[in-house]
């Protein structure tokens, strides 16, 4: 009798919610008791929930731009780590939702599989991540004129610590600069170019390109840091490339994150993307000790991934796909969104808030939303 | 535009350079795309694909040869060398047929390329540019009007030219200057063409600009709205006042009125005030007959409009104590911007408002201004009450909390109340409680004394149970059962706005008005505490014993010997480099610590021989204002001046100022103020603190307006998304974007902190 309440309850609550009751409830309760208990947590619910017209986006939008004003500018943070600096603040929000690509600081949270969690060579997995490239294990470049060569200095015992050896450099350059003829030979190591022809500021610039060229590691992944945390050493990087890293055998894919959320979209779809979106901005009004509650953020996310791809809440991303022409017209560049309208014979149902605004009608959320017959004066 | 559709269309035939098989195969997937991505895009991809199969520059509908188009920026095309006439290109679009327009993202239904090339120019009517005649007599033409005139005349010398048969050059350059002003005529800020102006030299505004920007139509005048029945003050707080109420100045109340119709039954009634007329309180304005005139009331019309009030007519009547007024204050980032209040008139000339509703306007009283709106209709009034009435909006929506609390001196006041030091005679509480309102003081026990917590439980409900915590971890926690106050102390925790679930639970429980009540009562009971008791802060709480000032000396000697071995470290390069900083920068962070530690070990000396309850301390600790921080600076020391998370850098050449050695990594010379405010800061230390002051002042100005931009940018993307009668968001495309409202469709305003709190239905249930 008792489970058949609960059992009712679970059907009516949504899941989060039953998840909690399941947690709190005691777990002796008499029939009477869980029977009234279910009716109780049953009604509070009802009296909980959204009613219809409720003008959800511009709460939330309210909930995250109000809190804006108190937020610092400080773009620099400690993420946890002193070593580490990451945009926080207001600019960090402002990338997020600007749906930028380029971000001012990416960085991931690479987690380890067991033994490496537990601090095994940590530090040459970090270091294997990182991206190496020639001049940082060698010391010295010289061109020989005469025989179109490149010489380098390999600084060998900085090859030990990082663990190449030799043959891992032959290939890795034979991948990334063609044409040239790649021998290591004991600390030396020399680039003959293949064609004949080609002066020597030709093999200048294949220096220059040579230098950066990529030996080993995960490009875009400019620092490594290993980091305990909560009993398990974690590799904090800057840059990020997240498709490349869970490639590797020793890394945790389910719970190796990145801060870059078109990175999220790419590799591990746009639900995830989505769900990016919403603890990158948590994290940040987290850290700024305001309280704004999650289902802001869940509608903002929610309709920045609605069409499937990440978009930015800006004239090119979600305003752009405004149903009303007047809606568009109203937030920037009215001009070019009245020629295409005229272009194309657009109409507009004036189903949205602006247009009603401006046309001084009641506008079709909350109240204004059922049709009462009334008469005025 | 019209560049891609000559580019792109055959010369002699007027088809798409498309083989038909081709524009079958693309038909479909450009439509998609326009729809999905707009026009702009599929014209694009239209332009990639033709680019694409254009393989012998013939045309592959009629075999005819094709030449290259070019448009010289903004309005002369050329083919090959040749220039086309706008006349030969609107020919040529004319012939272009249905199906291939479609395909350039044009819709057949509603417009003709051909459409593009005037061949007569629409003028707008004066009342679109009107004239204005100044003082002296002299007219001032609207620019439109300027560049229409120009156009004119240009339009008449060149018909004048053409027919006297003059030299081809002639009749091109006039041409050119036709198109040029017609140009300017829609939009006078294109990229290639300069701006048309004044004679004074100041850019014409023409049709473009007038549509454009902030002070354009649409968001000057379409989306932005003025109003009458408003008013504007300075503010100023009145804590007798209710919570949802508004002090409004007589002289306001004397301008701003409020229609009533007469009817049988209130004529009378409304009669006194048309007697009274517009210059004594309470009277009326107007008087608006039942066919709409208005009459506006003198001392003359007084009476004739008394005799002339019947059923039917409406009286214009001054505000009142209990109408209805909208109260706001910009900038208006939350629904709890404008609420609405009811009027008390009152003397003086300022609005006034209970202090505790200051947090949802985010207002202070050091000049601010607010405005008041009156609502003129039923309908209008009956929507303000029930959806904007300040009760209604004491949860936010933003965290399912209260946004009304106590602050300041009613919270230092409810504080020493609630604390178990405090009692009271029996009378003087029944005096305390009498004088915030609370008449029913049976609650208060038969004793001769009677503690604080009794005296605050007799606010609270019978059947009020609650527990909570306190700010301070030392302070048992917040026990309420059955309606009295067994444990625990009330601070910023409990009765502040935005934190602990007292309110809210208040809320829920008893409703909004009660809740509102009883938090009105609690904000003036605090006060009235300290009124009875006196409350102070004195520059004798920062004073500390002289061993006390000692132990402080001796905390920075041991830091300044600190930072000197570390610098010494780092000069001989003894230094641990921290992973990923430089040396410097590891340097720097670690002296920072030092600092920062002596900061705190000042600060622990100075809460441990600060008198322990002096009203500096109170304030502190139930979080009215100050930290204890805030105390230690004025006891102790100020601190390390940082500025973005560094000690002070370099000002001049390798020093801060220009009283230190060069290269002084010493704190002194970086920043750090060894000074309290009460002994006073060294003039060096002064400079580093109005350093970082001014860092703060700045980032505050550059962040409004940032801040701004992004609100401004979210309202406008989310703004016409709700939830429908099938509980899923929509936008107003009818496009869901949420099944369920935030996954469990849980409005948070209606929520205690986000959430459904089970725990306490637990008990609640439990406890029966």
């Amino acid at each position: 009798m008792a489970s058949d309440a609960l059992k009712e309850l679970q059907e009516t609550l949504p899941e989060g919610v039953y998840r909690m009751v399941a947690e709190l409830l005691p777990e002796k309760l008499s029939d009477s008791k869980a029977k009234e208990f279910a009716k109780k947590v049953a009604d509070e619910y009802g009296g909980m929930k959204v009613e219809a017209g409720e003008s959800v986006g511009l709460v939330a939008a309210e909930s995250i731009g109000e809190p804006g004003t108190q937020m610092t500018l400080d773009t620099f943070h400690f993420a946890g780590v002193s070593e580490m600096n990451v945009t926080m603040g207001l600019p960090r929000i402002i990338e997020i939702l600007d749906g930028r690509k380029k971000l001012t600081t990416p960085m991931m949270e690479i987690y380890l599989k067991k033994p490496y969690s537990e601090g095994q060579d940590i530090k040459k997995i970090a270091l294997m991540i990182r991206e190496t490239k020639l001049h940082d294990i060698a010391t010295e470049f010289s061109i020989n004129v005469a025989d179109n060569r490149i010489e380098a200095q390999l600084d060998l015992a900085k090859m030990r610590e990082l663990g190449i050896n030799e043959a891992v450099l032959a290939k890795a350059l034979k991948f990334s600069a063609k044409g040239v003829i790649v021998d290591v030979k004991g600390g030396t190591l020399v680039l003959k170019v293949k064609a004949k022809e080609g002066g020597v500021s030709d093999v200048f610039k294949l220096k220059e390109k040579l230098r950066e060229s990529f030996v080993r590691g995960v490009r875009g992944v400019t620092q490594v840091l290993p980091v305990k945390k909560n009993n398990e050493y974690v590799i904090l990087t800057f840059g990020s490339n997240l498709k490349k890293v869970m490639q590797y055998p020793f890394v945790d894919e389910a719970r190796t994150t990145t801060n870059d959320i078109f990175e999220i979209e790419e590799t591990l779809g746009i639900e995830a993307a989505r769900q990016a979106v919403i603890d990158e901005v948590y994290k940040v009004i987290e850290t700024q000790g305001l309280n704004v509650d999650i289902r802001h953020l869940m509608l903002v996310a929610d309709v920045m991934s609605a069409d499937g791809k990440v978009k930015g809440i800006t004239r090119y991303g979600v305003v752009r796909d405004k149903s009303s022409v007047l809606a568009r017209a109203s937030f920037e560049t009215p001009i070019k969104h009245i020629i295409n309208a005229s272009l194309y014979g657009e109409v507009d149902n004036l189903t949205s808030v602006v247009e009603n605004v401006m046309l001084n009608q009641p506008v079709p959320v909350g109240t204004g939303l059922p049709k009462l017959v009334s008469k005025n004066k | 535009m019209i560049l891609t559709l000559l580019r792109y269309t055959c010369r002699d035939c007027s088809r798409i350079l498309l083989p038909t098989a081709r524009i079958e195969q693309y038909c479909d997937r450009l439509k998609r795309l326009g729809k999905d991505k707009g026009p702009d895009v599929m014209r694009k991809k239209l332009k990639d694909i033709i680019t694409a199969s254009k393989s012998s520059g013939k045309c592959p509908h009629c075999k005819a040869k094709q030449k290259k188009i070019m448009l010289e920026k903004p309005s002369t095309f050329f083919e090959d060398d040749k220039r086309i006439s706008p006349i030969e290109i609107r020919s040529r679009f004319e012939k272009l047929n249905d199906g291939d327009i479609e395909l350039f993202g044009l819709n057949p239904a509603a417009v003709r390329p051909e459409w593009m090339i005037l061949t007569v120019l629409p003028i707008p009517p004066v009342t679109m540019r009107p004239s204005i005649t100044l003082e002296t007599g002299e007219r001032s033409e609207d620019d439109l009007t300027h560049k229409l005139g120009d156009i004119v005349r240009i339009n008449q010398r060149l018909f004048e030219n053409i027919n006297a048969g003059a030299p081809e050059i002639i009749v091109e350059d006039l041409w050119d200057l036709l198109q040029y002003h017609i140009t300017t005529f829609f939009d006078n800020d294109v990229a290639q063409l300069p701006p048309a102006r004044h004679r004074s030299g100041q850019p014409l505004k023409t049709l473009s600009e007038r549509i454009k920007s902030k002070e354009g139509r649409i968001r000057h005048n379409l989306t932005g709205k003025r109003t009458n029945f408003s008013a504007r003050t300075v503010i100023s707080p009145d804590p007798m006042l209710g919570l949802s109420e508004v002090g409004v100045p007589d002289i306001m109340a004397m301008k701003l009125t409020v229609p009533e119709r007469v009817t049988e039954w209130n004529i009378n009634y409304l009669k006194e005030f048309v007697r009274k007329g517009p210059k004594s309180y309470p009277g009326a304005n107007y008087v608006v007959r039942p066919d709409g005139k208005k009459k506006k009331l003198t001392d003359d019309t007084v009476e004739a409009s008394v005799e002339e009030l019947q059923p039917g007519y409406i009286v214009e009547r001054h505000l009142m104590d209990g109408d209805i007024a909208m109260f706001n204050r910009q900038p208006s980032l939350h629904r709890m911007s404008m609420m609405c209040h009811s009027v008390r008139v009152l003397p003086c000339k300022t609005l006034r408002l209970n202090p505790a509703v200051c947090f949802p306007y985010n207002a202070d009283f050091d000049g601010d201004e607010m405005n008041l709106h009156i609502p003129q209709t039923e309908e209008a009034r009956a929507e303000a009450e029930l959806l904007t009435l300040v009760g209604t909006q004491m949860i936010s929506p933003r965290y399912g909390l209260s946004v009304i609390g106590c602050i300041q001196d009613a919270i230092s006041g409810n504080y020493i109340l609630s604390r178990n030091d405090f009692s009271m005679s029996k009378s003087e509480a029944i005096d305390l409680l009498a004088s915030v309102g609370v008449i029913d003081v049976s609650k208060l026990p038969k004793k001769d004394t009677v503690s604080g917590k009794e005296i605050f439980s007799v606010l609270l409900p019978d059947d009020f149970s609650f527990s909570g915590r306190s700010r301070s971890r030392e302070e048992p926690d917040v026990v309420i059962k059955s309606g009295r106050l067994v444990s625990g102390v009330m601070d910023k925790n409990n009765l502040g706005e935005g934190s602990g679930l007292l309110l809210r639970n208040l809320h829920k429980k008893y409703g909004r008005q009660f809740a509102l009540d009883v938090l009105g009562k609690m904000f003036k009971l605090g006060i009235a505490v300290l009124m009875k008791r006196g409350f102070t802060t004195a520059l004798s709480d920062t004073d500390l014993p002289q061993e006390a000032k000692l132990q402080i000396q001796g905390v920075f000697q041991r830091a300044e010997q600190d930072v000197t071995e570390l610098v010494a470290q780092y000069n001989s390069g003894r230094l641990d480099i921290l992973p990923g900083r430089t040396l410097r920068e590891t340097l720097e962070l670690k002296i920072l610590e030092v600092l920062n530690k002596a900061r705190d070990e000042t600060g622990k000396i100075v809460a441990m021989n600060v008198e322990s309850y002096s009203h500096t301390v109170v304030m502190a600790i139930s979080g009215a204002r100050g930290t204890p921080l805030n105390l230690a600076q004025m006891a102790g020391c100020v601190g390390q001046q940082a500025l973005r998370g560094k000690r002070i850098e370099n000002g001049y050449n390798g020093r801060t100022l220009s009283c230190f050695r060069r290269d002084d990594l010493s704190p002194e010379a970086r920043g750090f103020i060894k000074s309290s405010f009460k002994s006073g800061l060294k003039p060096a230390e002064f400079f580093f603190q109005s350093v970082v002051g001014r860092d703060a002042l700045m980032d505050t100005a550059l962040r409004t307006p940032k801040s701004g931009y992004l609100y401004r940018r979210l309202a406008n993307a989310l703004q016409d998304l709700k939830v429908e009668y099938d509980e899923t968001v929509r936008d107003s495309g009818g496009r869901i974007v949420q099944f369920v409202y935030g996954e469990d469709g849980i409005d948070v305003s209606k929520s205690e902190g986000g959430v459904l709190n089970i725990k306490r239905v637990v008990s609640e249930v439990l406890e029966k």
